[in-house]
This record gives structure tokens, sequence and C-alpha cells, in this order.
């Protein structure tokens, strides 16, 4: 059983219907922790130790957030900036991340298909998270693919609950799949 | 001229038209008091015959001089300086004092009156120098430092000078003279309870100061009378002169003692800003009274040896002190200050000729002469330093630029603070956290006594008075924060600062909506009400826990904040427009409605529309 953690960082929790499903879905789940950032830092002083122990203590790290201006809110790339030391998370003895999992876990108003050479964001969500796959890579981490929920803004009220569920799964499986890979993850991504 | 009143009129009269005269062309005040003391004296106008008596009485401005000086320089500092003080002032005493021996053995003068001569004319005038380096403001420069290490070391040599020169008379077979009032009442008594008296009196001095002079400030200022404080300062310098004449010890050493002692004290710039016009005035008719002196009949009888020997004199205390500033490193043009600056023959040698001529050892014709080389020393170098500032200097300088601008650090701070109860005490500890370390004023003794105990160095004193911010430094800091609570305070505080220091950034904190318009009035630019911003928190908190997002409120605190403030800008101008129609109530009434209306909040909590997808949503699904 892995140890998760989920960075959540959304400046406006009390207006996102889609984020609220889904934290609401992994909430009480075992070795799961949820760090919501936006109500531990309202100021955005993050302490950086504490954080890093956390960190330290986990297996798999998810970043989740809305996908704002195709990267995440402020106070998250501030985590990012503060809490990924020089000589801590990576560089010369920048080895305390290693070999543990990361990915994003995100939403977005435009549908799947707005992302990807056709459509109006022109690009894959792959390609545009490549700034936190790059981090994650320097950390000596293995990136995952990331969760996306997608069309938030149409979504009903049926279909954001079976996400939410799907979500609960996807993270299960991250706890206690015995490999994780991109394929054996495959069939839990929506 | 006869009389108190009518010399005093003269005196002053003279002081008030040739020192703004001098300082307007740059020679500083000391010159300005030289000439105005020439001009009423003898050989011009006439109105002051008898220089010497008024120099003697007005020789007290130098005592207090340097209890002030005293006051600003801690034991630990003194400490520090004894190498300098030893080193350079002994070396320049000793070296100047067998110079001046050889040349008077070498121009057949006898050996005691070379001596005597010797020892005078190596002291410099602790009046000229330190009035001139303060007034320049170099007293921190190392230029200051080394010359006041070499007044220091003079003054001190003052006492085993006065020593030597019975001796001479003794071992030369001099007629002995009686009556020799330098030392004291105590002449009388055998040789080593001298000595335990003059030890005695520098204890009780040292005690007085320990032990002594607080509680009877703290006991005074309690009154909050001012002028019984002014009263009490006098006593200490007054009384301990006293003492000092009485054991026949140099009665500006015994203050100077006084003066470090307290200069550790709460009440340091309130002493300082209290004695320092006594000091002004009495230095300045000092200086009158050595203009005064000059004999001029004299020199113009001879002209030619006593221009030749005052102008000896100068050159060879300046190529000495010159040898000692290349010794210790300084660069030409603060060598040449230093040095320049030290070169006239001190006041003190009018004391030690008097004496050397009660003994006997310089006959009256000797005496004059003396008298008239130092007097013209005092007044040359003076016009010396002005000529090498404006001239010599800013060519030298303009190659040494970058070298010079390290030298001159000053150890008043940055930031005033004024009024440390709960309020100051936690900004004073916010900006010591951040190693910003501020003058702090507080005006009461109770107080100030708990936090020196507590290890902060708070001064004692009111700050609404000019000269205390004079003292704190008010002219060289950039920030002065008031903490006060009293509104009247505070205006008065901010009217001083606008009209004395106009350079100076004001922080006010202030009582309410009211006090703020007044400040704004002013032209206060950082104004900060005491509730706002505690009260601002507080209803954050209680948002949280209602179950507002800690982000959100955070942002919601902020806004109101800022609403508030410019709502407080635009209500002050309605103020003033409405000032004569509504009475104070009814406008308190109606700015309290209009903030209480809601209608402005309301719509600013409504307006936040940051982060809202509403809007992204509905248009959505149009499409």
């Amino acid at each position: 059983m892995r140890k998760i953690l989920v960075l959540f960082a959304h400046p406006k929790f009390e207006h996102s219907a889609a984020n609220q499903a889904l934290i609401h879905a992994i909430t009480g789940l075992e070795n799961v922790e949820i760090r919501d950032l936006y109500e531990l830092y309202p100021e955005f002083n993050i302490s950086i130790q504490k954080e890093q122990e956390v960190l330290f203590e986990a297996e798999v790290v998810i970043w989740q957030h809305p996908f704002y201006w195709y990267s995440c809110p402020p106070l998250l790339k501030q985590w990012i900036d503060l809490v990924l030391e020089f000589g801590w998370a990576y560089g010369p003895g920048g080895v305390y991340l290693k070999n543990k999992y990361i990915l994003n876990a995100i939403t977005s108003g435009g549908t799947k298909e707005t992302y990807g050479l056709e459509g109006r964001n022109r690009f894959t969500i792959k390609e545009l998270l490549q700034p936190f796959e790059q981090t994650a890579k320097l950390c000596l981490m293995n990136y995952l693919p990331a969760f996306h929920l997608a069309g938030t803004h149409r979504i009903s009220q049926e279909n954001l609950a079976v996400s939410a569920a799907k979500y609960r799964e996807f993270l299960i499986q991250l706890r206690d799949s015995d490999v994780l890979t991109e394929e054996s993850l495959a069939e839990y991504y929506l | 001229m006869e009389g108190f009143l009518p010399q005093a009129i003269v005196f002053i009269i003279a002081a008030v038209v040739f020192v703004p005269i001098a300082k307007r062309l740059g020679m500083g005040s000391v010159l300005g008091y030289l000439i105005a003391g020439i001009v009423i004296g003898p050989y011009l106008l006439g109105f002051l015959n008898k220089g010497e008596d008024v120099m003697h009485q007005a020789e007290f401005g130098v005592v207090m001089m340097l209890f002030l000086i005293g006051l600003e320089l801690e034991p630990k500092n003194l400490w520090r300086m004894k190498n300098l003080i030893l080193q350079v002032g002994l070396t320049q005493v000793l070296v100047t004092t067998l110079l001046l021996f050889g040349i008077g053995i070498g121009l057949g003068f006898s050996w005691q009156i070379s001596i005597a001569v010797g020892l005078s004319m190596s002291l410099s005038s602790t009046a000229i120098v330190l009035q001139s380096l303060k007034e320049k403001n170099q007293m921190e420069s190392q230029v200051g430092k080394l010359s006041f290490g070499v007044l220091l070391m003079q003054d001190i040599a003052v006492i085993p000078i006065l020593a030597i020169l019975p001796l001479l008379v003794v071992a030369g077979n001099l007629p002995e003279s009686a009556g020799i009032e330098s030392h004291g009442l105590i002449e009388n008594f055998p040789g080593y309870i001298q000595t335990l008296l003059i030890f005695g009196a520098i204890g009780l001095v040292v005690l007085l100061g320990r032990f002594g002079f607080g509680p009877l400030l703290n006991w005074v200022s309690k009154t909050h009378l001012r002028e019984l404080f002014t009263a009490s300062a006098l006593l200490i310098v007054v009384g301990i002169t006293f003492l000092m004449e009485l054991v026949g010890l140099s009665p500006a050493l015994g203050t100077f003692l006084a003066g470090v002692i307290l200069a550790n004290s709460p009440y340091k710039h309130a002493l300082e800003s209290d004695l320092d016009p006594f000091k002004g005035l009495l230095l300045g008719l000092f200086f009158m009274a050595v203009g005064a002196t000059i004999n001029f009949t004299l020199i113009a009888e001879n002209t030619s040896t006593i221009l030749g020997a005052t102008v000896l004199i100068i050159l060879l205390k300046t190529g000495i002190i010159l040898g000692i500033g290349k010794y210790k490193k300084l660069s030409i043009p603060e060598n040449l200050s230093f040095a320049v600056g030290l070169s006239q023959v001190g006041e003190f040698s009018f004391v030690t000729y008097a004496f050397a001529l009660q003994l006997g050892i310089l006959s009256q014709g000797n005496s004059d002469y003396l008298m008239a080389i130092t007097a013209l020393s005092m007044t040359m170098t003076p016009i010396l330093m002005v000529l090498m500032d404006k001239f010599l200097l800013p060519i030298l300088n303009k190659r040494k630029a970058i070298e010079r601008e390290m030298d001159e650090i000053d150890i008043k701070h940055k930031v005033i603070l004024v009024g440390f109860s709960h309020f100051g005490s936690t900004l004073g500890r916010f900006l010591r956290a951040n190693g910003v370390e501020a003058t702090v004023l507080d005006f009461d003794p109770d107080q100030v006594d708990f936090l020196r105990k507590m290890g902060f160095k708070v001064y004692y004193g009111d700050a609404t008075r000019l000269d205390l911010l004079h003292a704190a430094g008010a002219e060289e800091a950039t920030i002065l924060i008031s903490a006060i609570h009293d509104p009247e305070t505070n205006m008065k505080l901010v009217e001083i600062c606008k009209e004395n220091f106009p350079k100076l950034e004001i922080m006010i904190r202030s009582k309410n909506r009211t006090d703020a318009y007044e400040l704004m009035e002013k032209g206060v630019k950082h104004i900060y009400r005491e509730h706002l911003d505690t009260s601002i928190r507080m209803g954050q908190d209680v948002l949280k826990l209602l179950g507002f997002r800690s982000h959100t409120v955070h942002r919601l605190g902020l806004n109101f904040r800022e609403y508030d403030e410019s709502a407080l800008a635009i209500l002050s101008k309605y103020k003033n427009d409405e000032k004569k129609y509504i009475s104070a109530v009814k406008l308190q009434i109606e700015q309290q409605e209009a903030l209480l209306s809601g209608e402005l909040s309301r719509k600013f909590s409504l307006n936040d529309h940051a982060w809202d997808s509403e809007s992204l949503k509905e248009a959505a699904n149009k499409n």
C-alpha cells in the first residue's frame, strides 16, 4: 500500500463544482493525504520544511488543480519554486524524491477535443504539461500521464458523479497496484 | 561699557551680526565669533576691554562641551580609544614640546621658559577644533576620531603640566610665588593627602554618575517640568566643575568623565538638548573673548616677530601631526584637515601663561607676546581651514573621490521611533528582528527605565521638542515613526518635522478617522489608523470560522482595507467642502452612514469575479 499525497490548489474552491466532487470522492481514503494549499497558505507563505517532510513520506504525489492558462494556479507554482529546493529535490545531494511517482490531476472547462492538433488549444494535454513532466524528471521522479477531467463547463451532475468515482478508483489503483506504468493504469483514466 | 545688560547687548549684537555673515561666507561659526570679538575688542570699537576676564568665565562653555562630548561616548567606546589616545595623543604632545624646547634654547631663552612654552603650545584648542568638526559633521569620521583622541590626551596632559610648572621654579631657584589659584583649596595639605583627595573626587564623580544622577533625573523628570530638568542638568555640570576646581583638576576632564558615564543613560538625549544652547552661547562668548584679547598694538609694533612666530608654530604643529597622520595611513586630504585643524595653540595656554607669570617663569613682556601669538594662531587656523576646504580639498578630493566616501559612517540610526508603549515596542521589535535599529524616544521615565533593563536602547525625552529631535539625529535620519497615541502630540510632531526636517519621511499612528483627516490635511502620506488592521483581521477570522475559504478571506480583507483607505481619502476632500455648513457631529454621522449603508462595501464583495467561471459556462452552453 503506497502513501499518496494530493497537493490540491484551487484559489476559489467554493465555486468549483468539479473539484469539489473530485476532492469529496477521495476524502477519507486510507493512506491518502490531501493538502489544500490555498487553505493552508492563504497568504502564500509556504512552510518549506513542513512541505518537504510530507513530500518525503509520500510515494505517489498528485498535483491536483484546475488547468488555468495551460498551467497551474500561482500558489502551486510557488510551491514548486520553494519546496523543490536545489540540493534537496535536485542537483548534488538532491535525491529525496528519487523514484517517487508523480502526476497532474487537472480539470478543464474545454472538452478533450479542444486539446489536440485539430482543437483550438492546438496541443495535447501531454504536450502542454511538459514543464511539469520535466520538473519531475529533474527530481528523478517517475512522471505518469495526467488524470484529466475535461468539459467541466457543460458537465451534468450524473457525469460528474461518474467521473469522481473513477478518480477514486484511479487513486486506489495508484495506492495498491504492484506495478505503476502508463499501460497498467490505462483503463483507469477518463 | 559697564554693567551686565549693556555688555550682554554688545556681545549679542556682535554675534548676531558677524556669525551669520561668516556662516554665509562658508567660514564656520568659530571664525565669525572671533571676528566679532576683534571688532568689539579694545583695538577697534573698544566696547570690551578685559577680554581675559570674560574668557575665564566663558571657559565654562568648554567644560560643558566636554560633558556633551562625553555623553556621546560610551565607556566601552572610550576604552576602545585608549591606544589612539596614548599613541597619537602622547606622541603629538611630547614631540611638539621637545621641538619647541629645542627652538627655545636655540633662540637663547632659559630652559625653564622653553619647557613652559613648549608644554603650553603643544596643546591645541578643544573648543575650536571640536566645534568645527561638529559643524562639518565629521565627529564620526576617521579625522574626527583622531582629532578627538589627540584633544583628549591634551586635556589629560593638563594635569601633569600644572604639576610640573612649580617644579621648574624650585629647580631653577627662581623666587617662590604665593597664592597659586589653580591648585584650589587643598594645596595646603601634604602631597599624599592631595593625591588621595584627587582620587576621591574622581571616584565621587564616577559613583554619582553610576548611581546618583540617574535617580535624580528620573525623579525630576516625573514632574514633567522642563525647566527643572534643565536645572538638574546644569547642577550636574556646575557641581562637578566646582568639585574639580576644589581639588585642582581640569573641570573639563571631570565633566567629560561624568558625560561618559551618563552616555548609557536614558536621559542622554534630553541632557544634550537641554545643555546644548548653554554650551553654544558660552562657547560663542569664549571665542569672542579670544578675539578681543588679541593685542593689535603689540602686533603692529612687532609685526614680523609675532607673525613669524605664529606661522612657525602653525607650521611646526602641522608638520608633526602630518607625520602622525601619515603613520596612521590617512589619505592626503584627510591628513591635511587633521593636521591643519589641530595646528593652533589652545585656550588652555592662556591659563598656563598666567600661571607661569605668577610663578615668575615668564616676564610680563614674554607673556604678552605669547598671548598675542596664541590668539593669532587661534584666529588663523579657522581661516586656513576655510581656505583648504574651499580650494585645496576639492582638487585633492576629485582624485580620491571613491576612497573618501567610505570614511564617514554615522552611528546615528536612519529610523527614529517615537513612543515605545505596546504599539511602538511591537513595531520596534519587528524592525530589530529584521536588522533595523531605530533611535527610540519615550516620555515615560518608568517605562524607559524598565525597557532599558530589558536591553532596549530607549531614550527619555519629549519628541515635540526640536532640540531633542536634533539630538536624536532627525537631520540625518530618513524615517520618523510616531507610535504615540495622543493625536495632539502627533499633530505637533508633524508640524515640527514638516517645518524643520522637510526631507524626513513621517509615518504616523492615528487614533481614528477624524484624526486621520487632520493628518491628511497636514500632508502626511503615511497614516496608520491603529484599529484598522486588527479589526479587519479579526473579521477575517470570523469569516474563516464561518467556513469561508482562507485565501478568499485573505483577499477580501486586503480589498476591504484598500477600499476603506480610498474611501477615507475621498471623504476627507468632501469634509473640506462642507466644513462650513455641517457641524462636526452631523458630519460624523453622515460619514458613518455613508460607510455603514453598505452600498459600497456590498458592491465590492459581490464584484469579486476572480476565477469566476459563470460567464464562461454561459458562453459555452450557448454554443
